[in-house]
């Protein structure tokens, strides 16, 4: 029943958004953080998903394939004062550009939202397919 | 008797059950909106229809299927299509630069629209079978 593959569809699809979301979180909540476990400034994180078949052909789901960390330089704040100032007085900050992730934050939470919708569409059809005859 | 119920049935369950693939087809098409280089997908209704009311059911085997040994073989029976019509790539309105060519407003008009027939599928269904029941009640 194709039906019902539209939950596996639409469900895979919420929890690869809810892992965006939750790397978006991981990134504003760290935009600050000059050391992490390697010593080094935190590197922003993000997810490349990927389109997976699922029990029919036609359909395709979607999962996290990988997390990738950003590769861009770190920022460099001049701060003599800072306990992680290198010699010249510089502080490596974490190359998490805030902007960028408060429009990621949307996105993934858009696209949440529209395949709940998705979802419950979804249900709609398969609650009166089931009434059918009566 | 019942094989004419059958009958009379074929045409709205041929087209229930299409338009039923076909919303698994937008769901993924809209579940894919943010993955790099997937292309939506979509059918053409009309052929797909005429393709299983032509084919009329058992009547056609279907071709025995290739055995597969890892999970990324492709499928041999006539994997990317519903029922005769093939799968066909959305054109493209306004590129993407990951190489996405999931168009929301698109997919979302379709999705609603393709739920609303599956409505109306539906209730033409149940109008069918009210009449075949109060023929066979006789009140």
């Amino acid at each position: 029943m194709s039906l019902f593959n539209i939950f596996n569809v639409a469900g895979s699809a919420m929890s690869a958004q809810s892992q965006r979301l939750n790397v978006v979180a991981s990134n504003i909540a760290n935009a600050d953080s000059t050391t992490s476990s390697t010593g080094q400034a935190y590197k922003a994180k993000q997810v490349v998903f990927q389109a997976v078949p699922m029990a029919t052909p036609e359909a395709a789901g979607v999962k996290v394939q990988q997390v990738v960390e950003d590769a861009s330089p770190p920022k460099m704040v001049f701060d003599p004062k800072h306990p992680q100032a290198d010699e010249q007085g510089y502080v490596a900050m974490p190359n998490v550009n805030v902007v960028e992730e408060m429009v990621n934050m949307i996105s993934a939470s858009r696209s949440y939202q529209t395949n709940v919708e998705t979802m419950n569409a979804a249900k709609t059809l398969l609650m009166k397919t089931l009434a059918l005859g009566q | 008797m019942i094989g004419k119920l059958d009958e009379h049935l074929r045409f709205n369950e041929a087209a229930l059950n299409l338009r039923a693939q076909r919303q698994q087809l937008l769901a993924s098409n809209i579940a894919n909106a943010d993955t790099p280089n997937f292309k939506a997908r979509d059918i053409d209704f009309n052929k797909a229809l005429q393709g299983a009311l032509t084919k009329g059911g058992s009547s056609q085997a279907p071709a025995p299927a290739l055995a597969k040994t890892a999970t990324v073989h492709l499928s041999s029976r006539n994997g990317n299509a519903v029922g005769d019509a093939p799968l066909q790539y959305r054109k493209e309105q306004q590129g993407n630069i990951d190489g996405n060519t999931v168009n929301m407003d698109v997919e979302r008009n379709q999705f609603t629209d393709n739920a609303i027939r599956y409505e109306a599928g539906l209730t033409l269904i149940n109008a069918q079978i009210k009449k075949m029941l109060s023929a066979i009640q006789g009140q």
